[in-house]
């Protein structure tokens, strides 16, 4: 029995949205600006009125009112109330459930240790630093050992090194204390951290529900690939069918004459179907103009255009007569310069149809293997 | 520090007495002014005290004062957190106020005099008029301007409406509230002494209107002095006890 079902959920932006989330999973909602996100937190928490059923632990919670549904609420902007110091803040929740002083004091204690606060206990929020409002406002949030946690892009101020550190703990403390929790984030990459699985939100609909890898390496929709990063879209027709690969004729706008590429054969796949295909950047290898591409690659010649400095490789986008392709390669291996002619190469199994599990193989359960060859 | 800070500002205050007591000494200021050199003011201000004419009127503004701020202010203060608690009273009050507050405290005093007559309860009356409609206003301002994500997230924590009122709401909004309380404690002052100038025989005001009739600048001076005391002395109170109440996290 999942620990939140939210079924056939509609309001002024939820559009017949449906979700399970099992018992201490982390949830992540990720989604731009104004899909819905928070909406949705919003409506677990019973703050705002839906139309549908939201189900704790099997049992309907619709008729319950917010201050009774046991939820905890970090908001974006934390909300730690100014008047109170840590201590007071954190214990609020304990003080509304009338629970015993000795019982509060020792939960309290437990936060501040859990949370690495205890020197901030009688500080007031004014005096904390960003990450200290975090960790105070996420102890608040828990305190009270609600059924269920819901963060609404609690860490969307703080710098990335503070981010970076604050996810990790969070992702800890969330699994130490296994209560089921919904992430809403814009970020894709906080998303694939954090999440166990991630639904990807637009205009108040669920596009996709995934782990982070399959969300990444699959991506269902355009939209869901583009959002996670997926820049190569390649909108093709199929026009062969061979019995374990398939032609496709790539009808991006910009390709002077038609590109034929040879892709790994999937179910979705019927002659003469329109399809959008993905390539991940991390599976395109670049070749020099004058070295013969392995036979077995697909291999499309262009230019670089550009290239930029992405952490630990080299984003290179590549225009292929109007087409413009993403590769990110390996700094000790790119040796290419800008406005330099190159084979752009990917293997058959590289591109995949946007369109979920259905497109796969049954026996397929594979990941995508991220592959980054450069051959001079 | 902060001793010498207090001393500095006391300076200019003495600079301008001592000119003062210079310019009336040396009748730098025409005979018609009738105007007392200021240790005049002190040994006329030492004499209405003793004589008890000055403690007796000032106890009876003093008095009405207190009366009617207080009970305006506690009225100014329930109506308004309803106000600005619930849409739905302040949807129904806000356009009937909204008439009202513009109008200046004094201009009830016709329909007040016809009502209660030349009686304790006019000054009360009219410094509760004085005071209520700004504690209200701020009140509802407090109230309204509290961050809407604080109530949200008490209300996950699971407080109920009394208690989001009373641990969060209330606290918030004690700031406005004070604003309030401080410019209408001296205001109250103000009007005070012009209702009883017009229409009540006792009070500072009344000892004010006698001590012109008199041509006796000396008194109406101590009489300036001592609103001008009271007036700050009330508005010193409320900031002080803001403070108190808020500095620790503002």
């Amino acid at each position: 029995m999942p620990a939140i079902e939210l079924k056939n959920i509609s309001n002024f932006i939820c559009r017949n949205m449906s979700l399970k989330i099992a018992d201490g999973e982390l949830m992540v909602l990720l989604g731009p600006t104004g899909a819905g996100k928070t909406t949705l937190l919003n409506i677990v928490s019973g703050l705002i009125e839906y139309e549908g059923s939201v189900l704790f632990d099997g049992a309907s919670v619709d008729e319950i009112p917010v201050n009774r549904r046991s939820v905890g609420y970090l908001f974006q902007d934390l909300a730690l109330f100014p008047h109170l110091d840590v201590a007071s803040n954190i214990t609020y929740g304990l003080k509304i459930q009338k629970r015993r002083v000795d019982e509060i004091e020792a939960r309290l204690d437990e936060m501040l240790n859990l949370m690495n606060i205890r020197h901030l206990a009688r500080r007031y929020p004014k005096d904390l630093s960003g990450g200290e409002k975090q960790r105070a406002a996420l102890a608040r949030a828990i305190a009270p050992s609600p059924r269920v946690l819901l963060l609404d892009e609690p860490m969307s101020d703080l710098d990335v090194l503070t981010r970076e550190k604050i996810g990790g703990e969070f992702k800890n403390i969330q699994r130490k204390m296994g209560v089921t929790t919904i992430y809403v984030t814009h970020n894709h990459g906080e998303a694939f951290f954090l999440g166990d699985r991630v639904s990807v939100v637009n205009k108040g609909k669920i596009e996709q529900i995934e782990s982070p890898d399959e969300l990444f390496y699959h991506p269902k929709t355009e939209f869901v690939a583009r959002f996670v990063g997926a820049k190569n879209i390649l909108k093709a027709r199929v026009i062969e069918i061979n019995q374990h690969e398939a032609v496709v004729q790539v009808n991006n706008e910009g390709p002077g004459q038609p590109v034929k590429i040879r892709v790994k054969k999937y179910p979705v796949f019927e002659k003469g179907k329109e399809i959008n295909l993905c390539i991940h950047p991390e599976k395109i290898t670049l070749k020099k103009e004058n070295k013969v591409p392995d036979a077995n690659l697909n291999r499309i010649m262009g230019k670089i255009v550009n290239k930029t400095n992405n952490g630990n490789g080299l984003k290179a986008t590549i225009d292929t007569n109007g087409m413009e392709l993403h590769a990110v390669i390996p700094k000790d291996l790119f040796d290419f310069n800008i406005y330099e002619n190159v084979w752009v190469c990917f293997a058959p199994d590289a591109p995949h149809p946007l369109c979920g599990k259905k497109c796969r193989e049954p026996e397929a359960g594979r990941k995508c293997l991220v592959t980054t060859q450069v051959e001079g | 520090m902060k001793k010498i800070k207090a001393a500095y500002s006391l300076i200019p205050v003495l600079v301008f007495l001592l000119i003062w007591e210079m310019v009336t000494r040396l009748e730098l200021i025409p005979g018609h002014f009738f105007f007392p050199p200021f240790t005049k003011v002190i040994q006329e201000f030492y004499y209405l005290t003793i004589s008890g004419v000055l403690p007796d009127n000032f106890l009876r503004s003093l008095s009405r004062v207190l009366i009617g701020f207080s009970t305006g202010s506690i009225a100014g203060l329930l109506i308004g957190i309803l106000m600005g608690y619930k849409q739905v009273i302040n949807k129904t009050l806000h356009p009937i106020f909204s008439l009202l507050c513009p109008i200046p405290a004094l201009g009830w005093l016709p329909i007040l005099m016809l009502w209660f007559g030349i009686s304790e309860m006019l000054p009360i009356m009219i410094i509760f008029i004085c005071s209520f409609f700004p504690v209200l206003y701020n009140t509802v301002t407090g109230i309204k301007t509290v961050d809407k994500n604080l109530v949200k997230v008490a209300k996950t924590l699971g407080a109920s409406e009394g208690k989001i009122l009373s641990t969060i709401l209330l606290p918030l909004a004690l700031s406005n509230i004070f604003t309030g309380l401080r410019l209408e404690a001296g205001m109250a002052w103000r009007v005070i002494i012009a209702a009883e100038m017009v229409a009540i025989p006792t009070g500072i005001g009344a000892l004010l209107m006698r001590a012109e009739s008199l041509i006796r600048i000396d008194i109406v001076i101590v009489c300036l002095i001592v609103l001008s005391v009271m007036c700050l002395s009330f508005e010193r109170f409320f900031i002080y006890m803001e403070h108190r109440l808020t500095h620790k996290w503002r």
